[in-house]
């Protein structure tokens, strides 16, 4: 068993691929916990769908990819914060415009400005061709924001819990929600290459989701979460490793759903089952 | 001393409050009165700066009240709470310490101390622990109320806190509101509940878009008064349950 584990080591791509796994798996899910608590975990999909518009652009430019999309990532959040704004337009319909326009300038960009983007690699995730650099940026992102939370714990606890109530003691809450913005941005394009864009919102969500169901504090649904998180994107690279035709982004989004599941149906406090099996 | 004058809001396109002027001293338990819409949200909200006034100034102690916010406690309306958040009773009451520990610092010994006061105070210590979404409505209450005193803050801002509680809760805030007036703590309440605990207020201000009255409640609960209010008829006594009508 340990063998089929440890075999892949000795490839550097293998090598790289765990890292990058590993480190996403802990950032999506303690970004996306925040997502969760503040129901906007859709949010996260509207800003990775928003980022392809830079993506295009800045391979164009011959810029780092990773500018382009943050650029763009915020402009699309900001542009559904302008729409809500100016109108009486709600936010789910504000989103839905916002990043089915966005993404489809991007896919035009792409075709016009005859990109060598490998789009299906953007789409879904290709961890097995992780390079040192995007290692950097994805670890440099994961600690930028894990100490950010770790350091402003209960200034985010209360704006996410009651953000009138921060708001009214104080607290710097358009600054802080600029701050969710770009963390969000920021962990999206850490999590391109090991999950695309398209299915980020799983590792964002799931994990911390299934985490939910299981404690009580929020804390503890990052941690939680990030172990998860972390056994689900190991388990989309050894799927990957293994089986050619499977795209990695798919994969750690069905090992994390399926985790997901067994909690809905096994946990201890919440489960569908377990609450069967007490009322017999 | 809170002192507002010539208050106006606005509030999405409608004048929601004109003419607002009015003072409360240390140890003065005010009421907030007035049909749905009235504008008593919009006040409390306008004097923590939530929202922009279009008009007037609110100072506390001279200064500009949105200057001094962490002497302000603020309890929301209960339905405006996320009850399914993953947080104990103990964290949503230590949240109150947030401002007063300042940035990059952990609650120490005195703030655990005086978190454990406020629960003991409003009788939920037993209950440090749960999950909040597991409370009644009136625990839940009781949960805000500890919060805001554990900010230990000298002005009280309260929005419909008698709203769906049940009678230990309603005690418990009625002690706790006079112990507050006895303190020199201004206390402000806004409320849909009429009946006995109108008599435990010093000053009641009745409120619609513009203030109608502000005195004792003898002074102002009269019919002539609640008719420019309310806009309806009220020559029959007043039972509690007519006066539910008034308000859904």
């Amino acid at each position: 068993m340990l063998d089929f584990l440890v075999d892949s080591w000795k490839y550097e791509f293998m090598r790289n691929a765990i890292a990058i796994g590993l480190l996403v798996g802990i950032l999506c899910p303690v970004v996306g916990s925040y997502l969760i608590v503040q129901r906007m975990a859709l949010y996260g999909d509207v800003i990775a769908h928003a980022v392809l518009p830079g993506l295009s652009l800045s391979f164009f430019l011959g810029i780092d990819i990773a500018i382009g999309a943050f650029i763009s990532g915020i402009l699309g959040a900001g542009t559904i914060s302008w729409i809500r704004s100016q109108s009486r337009v709600k936010v789910d319909s504000a989103m839905a415009l916002t990043f089915s326009s966005f993404f489809a300038v991007g896919v035009i960009l792409i075709s016009v400005l005859k990109n060598n983007i490998d789009l299906d690699s953007f789409l879904f995730g290709d961890i097995l061709g992780t390079t040192t650099i995007d290692i950097y940026r994805t670890a440099s992102v994961t600690g930028l924001i894990l100490v950010s939370v770790w350091l402003f714990y209960k200034e985010l606890l209360f704006y996410t819990f009651d953000r009138t109530g921060a708001e009214a003691m104080g607290l710097p809450v358009k600054a802080i929600h600029l701050g969710f913005m770009a963390a969000i941005t920021l962990t999206i394009i850490a999590s391109m290459q090991a999950v695309g864009v398209i299915l980020v919102i799983s590792l964002l969500v799931g994990p911390a989701l299934t985490a939910y169901l299981l404690v009580k504090e929020l804390h503890q649904m990052m941690i939680l979460g990030a172990i998860i998180g972390a056994i689900a994107s190991m388990g989309g690279v050894y799927a990957s490793f293994y089986f050619k035709n499977i795209p990695s982004g798919p994969a750690i989004v069905i090992v994390s759903s399926g985790l997901f599941v067994l909690a809905l149906l096994f946990s201890p406090s919440q489960g569908i089952l377990t609450q069967r099996f007490r009322s017999f | 001393m809170l002192e507002i004058r010539q208050l106006a809001v606005n509030y999405r396109g409608v004048h929601a409050l004109e003419q607002i002027d009015f003072r409360v001293e240390p140890g003065e338990l005010v009421g907030l009165i007035g049909p749905n819409g009235a504008g008593k949200s919009t006040l409390l909200k306008a004097m923590l700066g939530l929202i922009p006034t279009a008009k007037g100034t609110i100072k506390y102690c001279n200064c500009p009240l949105c200057q001094h916010l962490e002497r302000v406690a603020y309890v929301p309306q209960r339905s405006q709470v996320d009850w399914d958040y993953p947080i104990t009773v103990w964290n949503v009451v230590m949240m109150a310490r947030t401002r007063q520990l300042g940035w990059l610092r952990r609650p120490g010994a005195a703030a655990k101390a005086i978190v454990h006061e406020a629960l003991d105070r409003v009788g939920i210590l037993d209950l440090q622990d749960r999950k909040i979404g597991e409370l009644s409505g009136g625990q839940q209450q009781r949960v805000f109320l500890a919060r805001a005193l554990a900010q230990q803050a000298d002005l009280f801002l309260f929005d419909e806190p008698f709203t769906g509680v049940d009678k230990k809760t309603e005690a418990v805030l009625l002690e706790v509101f006079d112990e507050l007036r006895s303190a020199g703590k201004i206390l402000l309440v806004s409320t849909h509940e009429w009946g006995r605990s109108l008599d435990r207020l010093d000053r009641i201000l009745l409120l619609n878009q513009c203030l109608i009255a502000d005195g004792s409640p003898q002074q102002v609960m009269t019919p002539a008064n609640l008719q420019q209010a309310y806009g309806v008829s009220l020559h029959q006594p007043i039972n509690r349950d007519a006066g539910a009508d008034l308000f859904c």
